[in-house]
């Protein structure tokens, strides 16, 4: 699991995940506040629906994608976390149209 | 379309420092980065970092404060947050950020695009919890994240300044699980004299491995058939030394076998490579000031064959002062000194390749081993593909997609060629690498269409 061992505060903020609501600090990546918050899971692969995770957290890799305000195919780890942002897993292929 | 005399993609140590001495000459210059802020990933939100995160980063970290400043007070336009998806032989420029996408012209390049992580293709490397080293050190660096349940794996300085900081924060690692090979220590010691020449790098090295011991953080030595263990997520690192099979319990991996240089840029460009052996890695051909044999385009920092920090920023002053000193520009450096500062800096990287050489295991998988994480293509199908007659990288891309998923292939490229040049007995620059093609990103059409009414004045619509 991970913590915030922060010595100085910032301005929080909140978003939703999966209908939850989670909380967030500004500056926060999408893939730093999800494995703040234990998630560890943030897609399902196209070829074997095989569940992956945050990998490079440098925007290499490509499997944080997730789901934002319904926009498919986001990299978690290029993207901070906006008051109210609501985000999903992304499972499978992304569709054209999905939402 | 703007243009620009020179255009620098990536604002780490290399980029931020060929931008001040670019801007320095007279310039207009033009700065790309992904990320929101400068500093690149080992100086990842310096702007940002109170006097806590400083102490616990070290000083090394903390030197990229003044480069930042230098650069946000030089005269360069700074584009946070922006892609750039191509560039071609006439230095014509495509990118795509918050303000959507656009196309600049540049006298000239430099390419400032640093490092990535080595692969480390092992059983269970997908699974999540499993990450890399350096982000693990991200997460502590740029949101002082740190995990209570972690295991490292590897070799390399990373591995062990992770583990440093970890335990600086107050969180040290379950284990340190090195997989360097018994002798490298040996084979390293002929390259102890030249290191000898950079010895703060020897001494925080020492001081490191110190620390650790003093926290009692176990270091696992010569580790071999290291693999991931987990039904959905990282549940445990199993491992062998001395043929005991050692298990250790984690839900947060860090693996690490070095750091190569991101190859996209160069690639797209059609930049001659070679083979750095002693690197284990392509790097471009440049002559010394990091001149591609492409005129105007030129690679700085850890993207011209890793050096670190300090030899990157070294090196983007120096394509900086190449290109000003070529256009009959005074310049306040002189490249000559730096080109000696540059070499007494990277006199330590020998010892270092040497000494962590990446393991055998990770170059050269098992055949039951995902080497493409995206396409989920294994180290046995590749080489079955090889028996087939794929001759390199890109016949085996067309038998089996590897490389073709959203990574691009920037994570599996290097390891596909390893396994076919040890399948085909072929040395690696023979077998060769992935073709790159624009966009070097995923985009969408609307990217690419916002961008033809600017670049044809013609509406698509």
């Amino acid at each position: 699991m991970f913590k915030r061992i922060a010595t100085s505060r910032k301005a929080r903020l909140s978003f939703d995940f999966e209908g939850h609501r989670l909380e967030a600090e500004d500056g926060d990546t999408v893939a730093a506040a999800l494995l703040l918050a234990g998630e560890r899971v943030l897609r399902s692969t196209a070829v074997s629906a095989s569940e992956r995770g945050p990998f490079c957290l440098m925007g290499v890799c490509f499997e944080c994608l997730v789901e934002i305000d319904g926009i498919p195919n986001r990299q978690a780890c290029m993207v901070k976390v906006l008051p109210g942002m609501r985000v999903r897993r992304q499972r499978g292929a992304a569709r054209v149209g999905s939402t | 379309m703007s243009a620009y005399d020179v255009a620098i993609i990536g604002a780490g140590p290399a980029g931020m420092a060929a931008a001040v001495e670019a801007s320095r000459a007279g310039f207009s210059v033009v700065v790309f980065d992904e990320q929101d802020a400068p500093g690149g990933q080992i100086y990842r939100a310096i702007e940002r970092a109170d006097a806590g995160r400083l102490a616990l980063m070290g000083e090394d970290y903390a030197r990229g404060r003044a480069l930042a400043e230098a650069f946000r007070t030089s005269s360069a336009v700074y584009m946070p947050g922006t892609i750039v998806w191509n560039v071609d032989a006439s230095l014509r420029i495509n990118y795509s950020g918050a303000t959507g996408s656009g196309e600049v012209t540049a006298g000239s390049v430099i390419i400032a695009t640093g490092a990535m992580e080595r692969a480390t293709p092992l059983p269970g490397w997908t699974l999540p919890g499993v990450m890399t080293a350096g982000a693990l050190q991200i997460l502590l660096k740029a949101h002082e994240l740190v995990s209570d349940d972690t295991v490292l794996v590897g070799c390399g300085p990373l591995l062990f300044l992770v583990a440093q900081q970890m335990t600086e924060a107050g969180s040290p690692p379950r284990a340190v699980v090195e997989t360097t090979a018994p002798g490298a220590l040996r084979r390293a010691l002929p390259h102890l004299f030249g290191a000898l020449r950079a010895p703060a790098y020897l001494r925080k090295g020492l001081a490191m491995i110190r620390q650790l011991a003093r926290a009692g953080v176990p270091v696992y030595r010569h580790a071999q058939a290291v693999a991931i263990e987990g039904r959905e997520a990282a549940e445990a690192v199993s491992f062998t030394i001395k043929g005991q099979r050692h298990r250790i319990s984690a839900g947060t991996v860090g693996l690490h076998q070095g750091v190569i240089p991101n190859q996209q840029i160069t690639r797209l460009l059609g930049c001659e490579q070679d083979w750095s052996a002693s690197q284990r890695c392509f790097v471009p051909r440049l002559d010394p000031f990091g001149e591609t044999r492409i005129q105007n385009v030129y690679v700085a920092g850890d993207g011209a064959g890793i050096g670190g920090a300090v030899s990157a920023a070294l090196g983007g002053r120096l394509a900086a002062l190449r290109i000003a000193a070529r256009a009959g520009k005074a310049t306040t450096g002189e490249a000559r000194s730096v080109m000696a500062r540059l070499a007494r800096d990277r006199a330590i990287r020998p010892f270092l390749e040497a000494l962590y050489a990446p393991s055998d295991e990770v170059l050269v998988p098992a055949d039951d081993t995902l080497v493409c994480r995206c396409e989920e293509v294994t180290a046995g199908q590749i080489r079955e593909a090889v028996a087939l007659g794929a001759p390199g990288p890109n016949q085996a891309k067309a038998f089996l997609r590897c490389g073709m998923g959203p990574c691009q292939g920037r994570i599996c490229g290097p390891v596909v060629t390893e396994v076919i040049a040890a399948a085909r007995r072929t040395p690696q620059d023979a077998v060769g690498y992935y073709r790159i093609r624009p966009p070097l990103k995923p985009l969408s059409v609307a990217e690419i269409a916002g961008l033809a009414p600017a670049a044809e004045g013609q509406p698509l619509d």
